[in-house]
């Protein structure tokens, strides 16, 4: 479909027809206090001067780096045959499954990726996916709100700083009230959770491992939260359930995690993948698509977008949320990978990765004046190391050596300035860890 | 449109049928077949103090999602389990077995803005015009 502007003659005559004097009177209902006033953009560029500067931005992109950064985006292996499935027509091409008597095979994709999410986090439904790790974490915190009629979330600081900050974003407006609750020890902590639990409390969101890497069994705060009737949201990373104790076993009442590393590649942001788990008994409260099975009138099995009562194009301003879309494709993605990795290949993944992690802990912490910050703590693949010098200037130093050495933990945290955290996955050789080690040593 | 003469009704649709000073509400046969099959009520919770108009409950169907109001100032006393199973009875049973809730009436003069069956009726054909 090309694209078709309107004249000004059409939009007068549109106006016109439906009674309204100008366009800026279709927005009454936005608060004045919540309007922009007027969007300062420079001038525009001819087509030659746009690709010239996307050229030039490309151009300070590193492509080949050996990478230990993690910070909730993993450098995992995407076995070709993922993408050779993912990219056929038929599945590439498929639009939004609303007419279910056309659309049986991505319906029929998207159940069979719910189905494989709930398996994962160990819960009893799912939703058709979101956009992100971060915004199902936020969706995850209105769900809770909507579930218990409450008003407040407490948000342990071992949740990653992206998705804290987009949870303040979000609910910057809402009228919400949000408590951010410091870490203890690189464990979420106990004590000032409880002190903030109270009778108002809609839930409280961990997230396991940590942002530090740090690994938790996080029944106690599930149960403490549900003694005071609140849910316990749980962001997860799907690799670490190969291995880890799932959230649905710790006793998680919605389950939200990032995608990307179920074979979606890094891409510089994305596009990402948002998963949604939750027990049943809460699905209709639950937003987003929600595809099931069914039997049709001659009893023949099938599968339709159902529950769509909680949608926007029926429940309108009283809906679970405004998403009306879906990561068709990266949920896709997902599924294809977990199916070809079966449910041995994932074990042995996330075997591989907390292996090599382990080894490089050993091999970097043996390095004179390094030490792993949080000592004591389990980890899967990611952990801290305490440097004598500031983490920033280390990194910098080894991307000469296109070595992306890892995340400077003082960028969201205070007092970690000569911190750094560093992630394994399988795609990096004993040699990359040898060599990290090496050039860590004359970097310090 | 069935519209028994035994009880009162409401402009959303909410019929009235009193009892020794509490009042079982359920919706007409004229918003039962507007709304489809319906697939889910979502029921007050019992005791719940509502003022006259604030919403009591939802009704879901396949194609549309309508709330049920409170239809005088009161706490609910009871509401309907059978729903729960079997949400359709909204649909064939409408004044019967597909009653929503029971609540107390706390202020008696609010029964007299409620419209009797001939009035709703005269209501039902002014929206058909």
């Amino acid at each position: 479909m090309p694209f078709i502007p309107h004249t000004d003659e059409q939009v007068a005559e549109m106006l016109a027809a439906i009674g309204v004097a100008d366009i800026d009177e279709l927005f009454a209902d936005i608060p004045p206090e919540l309007r922009c006033d007027g969007l300062r953009l420079p001038a525009g560029l001819s087509e030659q001067q746009t690709l010239a500067h996307m050229a030039h931005l490309a151009g300070q992109n590193a492509t080949d780096l050996t990478l230990f950064v993690g910070g909730g985006f993993y450098d995992h292996y995407t076995p070709a045959a993922v993408e050779a499935i993912v990219s056929r027509s038929e599945f590439y091409t498929a639009y939004t499954p609303y007419q279910p008597e056309i659309s049986q095979g991505t319906l029929q994709a998207i159940y069979e990726y719910q189905s494989a999410m709930c398996r994962l986090t160990d819960m009893e439904v799912a939703n058709a996916s979101m956009y992100d790790g971060g915004t199902a974490l936020y969706e995850a915190v209105m769900m809770a709100l909507r579930v218990t009629g409450r008003n407040r979330v407490i948000v342990d600081e071992g949740v990653s700083p992206i998705y804290r900050t987009m949870l303040r974003s979000y609910t910057t407006n809402l009228g919400i009230d949000l408590a951010e609750t410091p870490t203890a020890g690189g464990l979420a902590d106990r004590g000032r959770i409880a002190a903030e639990l109270n009778d108002g409390t809609a839930a409280v969101v961990a997230t396991n491992p940590n942002f530090f890497g740090c690994l938790d069994d996080l029944t106690d705060l599930a149960d403490a939260a549900h003694a005071r009737g609140a849910l316990l949201i749980v962001s997860a990373y799907p690799i670490s359930l190969g291995l880890v104790k799932t959230p649905g076993a710790m006793g998680a009442d919605i389950v939200t995690g990032e995608g990307q590393s179920l074979g979606l590649p890094l891409s510089f942001g994305g596009p990402y993948l948002g998963f949604m788990t939750a027990r049943a008994e809460h699905v209709r409260k639950m937003p987003g698509r929600i595809c099931g099975r069914t039997v049709d009138a001659n009893g023949r099995e099938g599968f339709v977008l159902t529950l769509q009562a909680r949608e926007q194009h029926i429940r309108r301003e009283k809906a679970t949320s405004n998403i009306c879309t879906n990561q068709s494709l990266c949920a896709l993605t997902s599924l294809v990978y977990l199916s070809l990795l079966g449910k041995g290949g994932l074990v042995a993944l996330a075997q591989l990765c907390a292996d090599k992690a382990h080894y490089a802990h050993e091999r970097l912490t043996a390095i004179r004046g390094v030490s792993r910050r949080f000592g004591g703590r389990w980890f899967f693949n990611e952990f801290v190391l305490e440097l004598p010098t500031p983490a920033r200037v280390v990194i910098n130093r080894l991307l000469e050596k296109r070595i992306a050495a890892g995340f400077p933990l003082a960028r969201y945290y205070e007092d970690m300035d000569n911190c750094l955290l560093l992630a394994v996955t399988e795609k990096r050789t004993k040699e990359d860890i040898d060599r990290l080690a090496a050039a860590l040593e004359v970097s310090l | 449109m069935n519209v028994p003469a035994d009880r009162k009704y409401t402009k959303e649709h909410e019929w009235v049928l009193l009892d020794d000073g509490v009042a079982t509400v359920g919706i007409s046969d004229y918003a039962q077949d507007a709304l489809g099959d319906v697939v889910f009520v979502d029921l007050p919770s019992e005791g719940a103090a509502l003022a006259k108009g604030a919403e009591a409950a939802a009704i879901e169907s396949t194609k549309a999602a309508a709330g049920i109001y409170a239809v005088v100032t009161g706490k609910i006393t009871e509401v309907n389990p059978a729903l729960v199973d079997k949400p359709e009875l909204v649909n064939s049973d409408c004044y019967g077995e597909g009653w929503i809730y029971k609540i107390t009436v706390d202020n008696a003069a609010e029964l007299d803005e409620l419209m009797d069956a001939g009035a709703y009726e005269q209501f039902l054909a002014g929206l058909n015009e």
